[in-house]
């Protein structure tokens, strides 16, 4: 029985360790080795030009105390935080769903601009899309200014980070709105109106029937935009981390530091605590959705159920 | 449902941890996508500059068979007959950055050797590789082909890349590269001890050096006549330039009064253009018998002096400073007559305002674009104890060490800085070149580079030749963008401290 369980095409050990390697090789080549390599890079100062990149020397934990006394890494490690709950967990989100419930009963070809225009900001180059929003931002002649009367005024100085996040909602809510209206669809109508008819109000009815059943969709997207806004390089593209390191999120203070810099020793190792941090952010994420996912409903999905059979009988 | 999203979210965390590691590693995809932010910006070109020797710095000419692996397999020995081919790099690109040395390059350099060599029986194709980004992105690239063992094989660098490109074996004295043919070339004789020390090393000549320049005041006379300001301005201390610019000011209330460049945004711009020049006028220099300049009074002085154009009294538009492309927008807001006075080297009058070549051009060139010396910080306070003071730089253009045909790359390179090819690359304009016999020739018709020649180069200074320096200027423009974003001088002093003392040793540190 251990056998049929373990080797159920009775390939034997080596028959499928020979199928399962190119795999194997190819995680370890593409994904194993250059994070040991940037490990061992983050514990050398390895510089891009000068005596340190030709000879780079072991100076261990260096990088990594420098960086905790670095002024710039410490409030880029904050901007990012404040990005990733601005323009993914709040902005995204939220305007995803929004998006998805107005959808829901509105005309098909309402529904079908709305949602192609909001696919092509998701769809286009970031190269493309950062110099449309650098003509719409620009301090003289910009669309912005000119609608608002306010020739002049430079968003991405006065409010760098304001511009990005808002400039990355724009660009990354048609994954959410997307993911949310198939989530939507998954919600019984009939739960809906015998909960109506029960006279829970709006936010009754989301709270009680909607949310239950599309926690773990929530969870999926808050977790998928989160790691990749976290890891997000765009902004670079509008403000290069400026004024003054007022926009420097942690993946372009990894640019400026270990490519304009030179730097690519510190910059290694600010990637792997980049990587560390992603790692705690999806390990959070899995547990959460492990721990309540669909399918054991809580006190109050059983609570509305009965209410809705009640209603029927 | 529920198997299918956790197998999607460990997907993505792997590919999260993936990307992670490849832009620890390479990030070059940055790299890449800020050429394309910066192409966005009109006038991308203006970054050039930085280096000092504006328009020939950016240049990178490549003439590198080694580079290109295809090319490499096809050089063979080179003059059987054999096809070679050679890739010459340089920051400059047709119709973009650097448009008059691009099109130099490709319509008389290129096919002009070609035929040279074809009547020497050598089959050669030079193929050119061009760029149009902020030269410490051209830097960054260029030093990521070299690491990768390619790059082109002749390719311009900013003479005070020289040091740290030399120390990480990027590139090797011209001995090592060529052996001593080099020494035959008849143009070394031309070029003065001071200029060839822009192409050297520890001693070591590494290139073949390509004009050089000098940094003064260039302001609008037309604005300066509607304030009711002289047409011969010439201002002799700090405090006469503030003044001038108060009075513009208070006149002209539309038009930002002065320009110094400072931050980090515009890279060795700052350094070169703003914080050298004003730390000369205050008498020291910035690295002088093995120390450095820390936390010292003479720093403190050029913070104060910033301080004062952007906080205190508002003379300068701190939008320039700290906007990623700043630089472009001043060079753009200065030839359309928003800015005043305006820091900047003979690139400016030559690439920059020029009618012909320049990507902001000033029709009467000659009629509205003053220019004037950088006085001291006061009379006699300056280096050396002179009145008025200047920083000067200049590109070179060099062999890759790895070149599958260096001698030919060599000769590539001496072709293309003969008189005949300078003076084809100048075309009638004026440019200060690295040549004497040349210089007297092509600067005569041109004031402005006259003037820079004359008079500015007596009194300039040059930037320190090491490896450590680059990190030295960030230090620098950090300090300066700490003040124009608001921090106390005594606070950005402190922390140029500290970062100094990280790069060069608490014992080579001066603070006063």
């Amino acid at each position: 029985m251990a056998s049929v369980a373990t080797d159920a095409a009775g390939l034997g050990r080596a028959r499928a360790g020979g199928f399962v390697a190119p795999a194997l090789v190819l995680i370890a080549l593409f994904l194993v080795f250059p994070a040991l390599w940037t490990i061992y890079l983050g514990m050398t100062d390895y510089r891009l030009t000068g005596l340190a990149a030709s000879a780079p020397s072991f100076v261990g934990t260096e990088n990594y105390t420098d960086a905790l006394s670095d002024r710039h890494f410490t409030s880029s490690l904050w901007l990012t935080l404040e990005y990733v709950l601005g323009s993914a967990i709040i902005g995204q989100s939220i305007l995803g769903f929004a998006l998805a419930w107005m959808m829901r009963k509105t005309r098909a070809a309402v529904r079908g601009i709305v949602e192609t225009l909001v696919l092509i900001a998701w769809l286009m180059p970031s190269s493309v899309v950062s110099f449309l929003w650098l003509a719409m931002l620009d301090r003289s002649g910009g669309t912005l200014n000119t609608l608002l009367h306010t020739p002049g005024f430079n968003w991405l100085i006065e409010h760098p980070m304001l511009s990005i996040i808002i400039f990355n909602t724009w660009r990354g809510t048609a994954f959410s709105m997307m993911l949310f209206s198939a989530a939507l669809q998954s919600v019984p109508p009939s739960q809906l109106e015998s909960a109506k008819m029960a006279g829970a109000n709006g936010a009754q009815q989301f709270r009680d029937v909607v949310f239950p059943h599309i926690r773990g969709h929530v969870l999926t997207n808050t977790l998928l935009i989160s790691l990749w806004t976290f890891n997000d390089f765009s902004p670079y593209l509008l403000t290069a981390g400026g004024p003054n390191h007022a926009s420097e999120i942690l993946p372009v203070f990894i640019y400026n530091s270990a490519l304009y810099g030179g730097e690519l020793g510190y910059g290694a190792a600010i990637s792997l605590i980049m990587l560390v941090i992603n790692l705690i952010i999806a390990l959070v994420y899995l547990a959460l959705l492990r721990q309540r996912g669909p399918g054991r409903p809580t006190r109050r999905e059983r609570r509305v159920g009965e209410a809705a059979l009640e209603v029927a009988a | 449902m529920r198997t299918l999203t956790r197998a999607a979210v460990t997907a993505t965390g792997l590919a999260a941890a993936l990307i992670l590691a490849a832009c620890g590693s390479s990030g070059t995809s940055g790299s890449s996508s800020g050429s394309a932010g910066s192409s966005g910006s009109a006038g991308s070109s203006g970054s050039a500059g930085s280096s000092g020797s504006a328009g020939s710095s950016g240049s990178a000419v490549s003439a590198g068979s080694g580079s290109s692996a295809g090319s490499g397999a096809s050089s063979g020995s080179g003059a059987s007959g054999a096809p070679v081919t050679l890739k010459i790099a340089t920051n400059a690109i047709v119709g973009g950055k650097n448009d008059q040395e691009a099109s130099w390059l490709t319509k008389y350099v290129i096919p002009n050797f070609e035929k040279a060599e074809k009547a020497k029986g050598v089959n050669v194709t030079v193929t050119f590789q061009a760029s149009g980004v902020d030269d410490e992105q051209y830097k960054a690239k260029l030093a990521l082909d070299l690491k990768g063992g390619g790059g082109p094989d002749v390719f311009g660098i900013d003479g005070i890349w020289v040091g740290e490109f030399a120390q990480a074996g990027y590139i090797k004295p011209l001995q090592d590269v060529v052996g001593d043919s080099y020494k035959d070339w008849d143009g070394w004789s031309q070029i003065s001890d001071a200029v060839q020390g822009n192409a050297s090393f520890d001693g070591k000549l590494y290139g073949i050096p390509v004009g050089t320049d000098g940094r003064v005041l260039f302001y609008n006379k037309k604005l300066f006549a509607q304030a009711g300001l002289p047409a011969d301005w010439q201002p002799k201390s700090w405090d006469d330039i503030l003044s001038t610019a108060k009075t513009l000011k208070q006149k002209l209330p539309d038009v930002t009064p002065l320009q110094i460049n400072a931050g980090t945004a515009m890279g060795e711009a700052t350094t070169a253009q703003g914080f050298l020049p004003l730390l000369a006028g205050t008498g020291v220099s910035l690295y002088d018998n093995g120390k450095w300049q820390g936390n010292s009074k003479q720093i403190r002085d050029v913070l104060s002096f910033y301080n004062t154009i952007y906080n205190t009294d508002g003379l300068g538009d701190k939008n320039y400073q700290l906007d990623a492309k700043g630089r472009d927008e001043s060079f753009a807001d200065f030839a359309a007559g928003k800015v005043a006075i305006l820091a900047e080297s003979d690139y400016l009058w030559r690439s920059v305002v020029d009618p012909k070549v320049g990507i902001d051009p000033i029709k009467d060139k000659v009629g509205t674009v003053g220019y004037t010396l950088i006085p001291a910080e006061k009379p006699g306070s300056g280096i050396r104890g002179q009145d008025f003071v200047s920083v000067s730089g200049g590109s070179i253009y060099t062999l890759n060490p790895k070149s599958a045909n260096a001698k030919l790359a060599f000769d590539l390179m001496a072709f293309t800085q003969s008189p005949d090819a300078i003076k084809a690359r100048l075309a009638g304009a004026a440019q200060i070149t690295e040549r004497s016999d040349v210089n007297g020739e092509v600067l005569s018709g041109d004031p402005m580079l006259t003037f820079v020649s004359q008079k500015v180069l007596p009194l300039t200074t040059y930037r320190p030749s090491l490896a450590v320096y680059p990190q030295v200027s960030l230090a620098l423009q950090q300090a300066s963008a700490d003040v124009v974003s608001g921090t106390s001088v005594a606070d950005a002093a402190a922390d140029y401290q500290k970062a100094m003392v990280k790069l060069v040793g608490a014992d080579n540190v001066i603070s006063n």
